[in-house]
């Protein structure tokens, strides 16, 4: 079983590696040259290939370059450095985690809204679609830099972008986990006298539980994209955004690629950790994995 | 003491909707295209509504224009100023999002077919497609425009690498959605491989298919947005969008977060409109 699914996983990181390798090989290998040409000198092929896996600034850098610059810059440096990505990652981290929780209570809120009242049903419903056909991280700057202008800056303006972003999933998942149980249990539920709060609290909430951990997933990696475009246009000050940002204006393209790997690291483990605790309760709660 | 009356107005104007709403969504006829005038009619007037009170709020409490400005402000401005409304989505939506979403959602389609072909490579790919869907490739866009220049290119090539991923996975999930009966029949009529993607298989991922094109036709705006972010000619949207906050000129802002929202709007719709006559025999298109 794990040697059937792990073998291809494996091939398929390894060709992304190799073409990787092949990429920084081909995209870098004109600096070279100009850099020979530069002196006079002529260069061979073989000369010059070593040399394209480790220049400062190279078009694309090679995979062990941005590992050594991760390893350098979590490990070798103190957490509590600005040159750390550890330091940068917790700042995105910490606005991605608050947006997330509120972006998930707002969702809750107007899900069992829209389940109980016909009326906000057919008045928010389409409008919740609605929105998310607009791109809705254009504001992301404006929010951060009207907020700042009327004196709120740090975490919350971060996160009330990831919370416009991870509410939606959120939504969407809950009106259609809280309207999920059957009509018998529904019925079964009335034949007991069952007021709404109870029909709430004993049955729709444990049947929506395994659609809010699915729409909870989406919701926090949309919540970090959040964080990290809110980032952006504070000037570059802190958090992976920025770190993205400033390695864009100075050209340093390990420092981009560094951050970008720690983005994605921290993304997989979020969904993952969501995804793990999703199963772990709905075990608990004697579902069984579908 | 005008501001007081107008915010009055509003409240009425506001709750008077609400009423009205409560009233229509009460309304159950089994006539259709009345029923689907009362549908049609709730969203609408509470976005009316809405609009109404946000007019109303800002006027009415003097909300500085810099933190909200009230919707008529806006209007006016998006009436003003047509020619570089149109030349910012000329630049961003007609170069950068058109080209990359056709060549983004084209190239995940034909991977996914060609990946389809070996159970070794679906094992491999899927996974890793899945986990890069949800990581935040937005972030590639300095590189991009690092590597193609500030044009409308780079943002073109941040908006094939978003919308790649979703439509890979959404294909090679749809190309096994074909149930086994179908198979089976397909095998007796001992169909080709060829003939088998293209009469069943094909027409059977195409629900997956469209809900891919129509999460892409959002992120193919946003990142062609963000994108710009990281340098632009001086046109297009991102850049109007950062330059005019620069300026704090928000009601430019919102024009030009108006013209977005549309051209996202539209565009879904018009993919929502092609799935319904494509997949018209999906159970959640029948009986309509």
């Amino acid at each position: 079983m794990i040697k059937d699914r792990a073998l291809p996983v494996l091939t398929v990181v390894a060709m992304i590696i190799a073409v990787w390798y092949a990429g920084a090989a081909l995209l870098n290998l004109k600096f070279e040259y100009d850099q020979a040409e530069r002196i006079g000198k002529e260069m061979s092929f073989t000369e010059a290939l070593p040399k394209t896996m480790a220049q400062e600034r190279p078009v694309l850098p090679a995979p062990h370059q941005v590992a050594v610059e991760i390893w350098q810059t979590t490990v070798e440096k103190k957490v509590t450095s600005k040159r750390s990505l550890i330091y940068h990652a917790w700042i995105t981290l910490s606005a991605t985690l608050l947006g997330f929780v509120f972006g998930t209570v707002l969702g809750i809120l107007l899900a069992v809204g829209i389940i109980h009242s016909r009326v906000l049903d057919k008045s928010l419903m389409p409008w919740i679609i609605t929105s998310q056909t607009i791109p809705i991280l254009a504001i992301a700057p404006m929010i951060i830099v009207v907020l700042n202008s009327i004196g709120i800056t740090g975490l919350v303006p971060k996160a009330i972008i990831s919370t416009y972003l991870s509410f939606f999933p959120v939504a969407v998942g809950m009106v259609k986990g809280l309207g999920s149980p059957d009509a018998i249990n529904m019925d079964l539920m009335r034949t007991f006298n069952a007021s709404r709060s109870q029909i709430f609290w004993k049955l729709r909430w444990p049947t929506a539980v395994p659609y809010l951990f699915t729409s909870m997933k989406i919701a926090i990696a949309a919540s970090l994209v959040g964080a990290i475009v809110g980032e952006l246009p504070t000037g570059a000050v802190a958090g992976l955004g920025a770190r993205l940002l400033a390695g864009s204006y100075y050209g340093q393209t390990v420092q981009i690629w560094s951050a970008l790997i720690v983005a994605a690291i921290l993304a997989g483990s979020l969904v993952a950790i969501v995804g793990l605790v999703g199963s772990w309760l709905n075990r608990r709660m004697g579902l069984r994995e579908a | 003491m005008e501001n007081a009356t107008l915010l009055i107005i509003c409240l009425i104007f506001w709750l008077a909707a609400w009423f009205i709403n409560t009233r229509l969504a009460q309304i159950s006829s089994t006539n259709k295209t009345w029923m689907t005038l009362v549908n049609l009619a709730i969203p609408v007037l509470f976005g009316i509504a809405l609009l109404v009170l946000w007019e109303g709020i800002t006027r009415g409490f003097g909300v500085p224009t810099v933190l909200l400005p009230p919707p008529s402000m806006i209007w006016e401005r998006i009436a003003r100023s047509g020619s570089i409304l149109w030349a910012d989505f000329k630049q961003t939506y007609l170069k950068a999002v058109i080209a990359g979403y056709i060549l983004g959602c084209g190239l995940g389609f034909l991977i996914a077919i060609l990946v389809d072909r070996s159970p070794f490579w679906k094992a491999g790919i899927m996974p890793i497609g899945n986990l890069v869907s949800a990581l935040p490739i937005i972030g590639i866009a300095p590189i991009m425009v690092m590597w193609f220049g500030f044009d409308w290119q780079s943002k073109a090539a941040v908006v094939v690498v978003m919308t790649f991923f979703p439509m890979l996975v959404n294909t090679v999930a749809g190309l096994n959605a074909a149930g086994h009966m179908e198979r089976d029949l397909m095998r007796t009529y001992a169909s080709t491989k060829w003939q088998m993607l293209f009469k069943l298989r094909l027409p059977a991922a195409m629900p997956f298919i469209f809900n891919a094109l129509k999460i892409n036709s959002t992120l193919a705006l946003i990142g062609a947005i963000v994108a710009e972010f990281f340098g632009t000619p001086v046109v297009g949207m991102g850049f109007r969008i950062s330059a005019e906050i620069g300026r704090l000129n928000v009601d430019m802002v919102w024009a030009t977060i108006f013209v977005a929202a549309l051209a996202g709007s539209i565009s879904y719709g018009l993919i929502a409109l092609l799935e319904r006559s494509i997949t018209f025999w999906h159970p959640s298109n029948r009986g309509r």
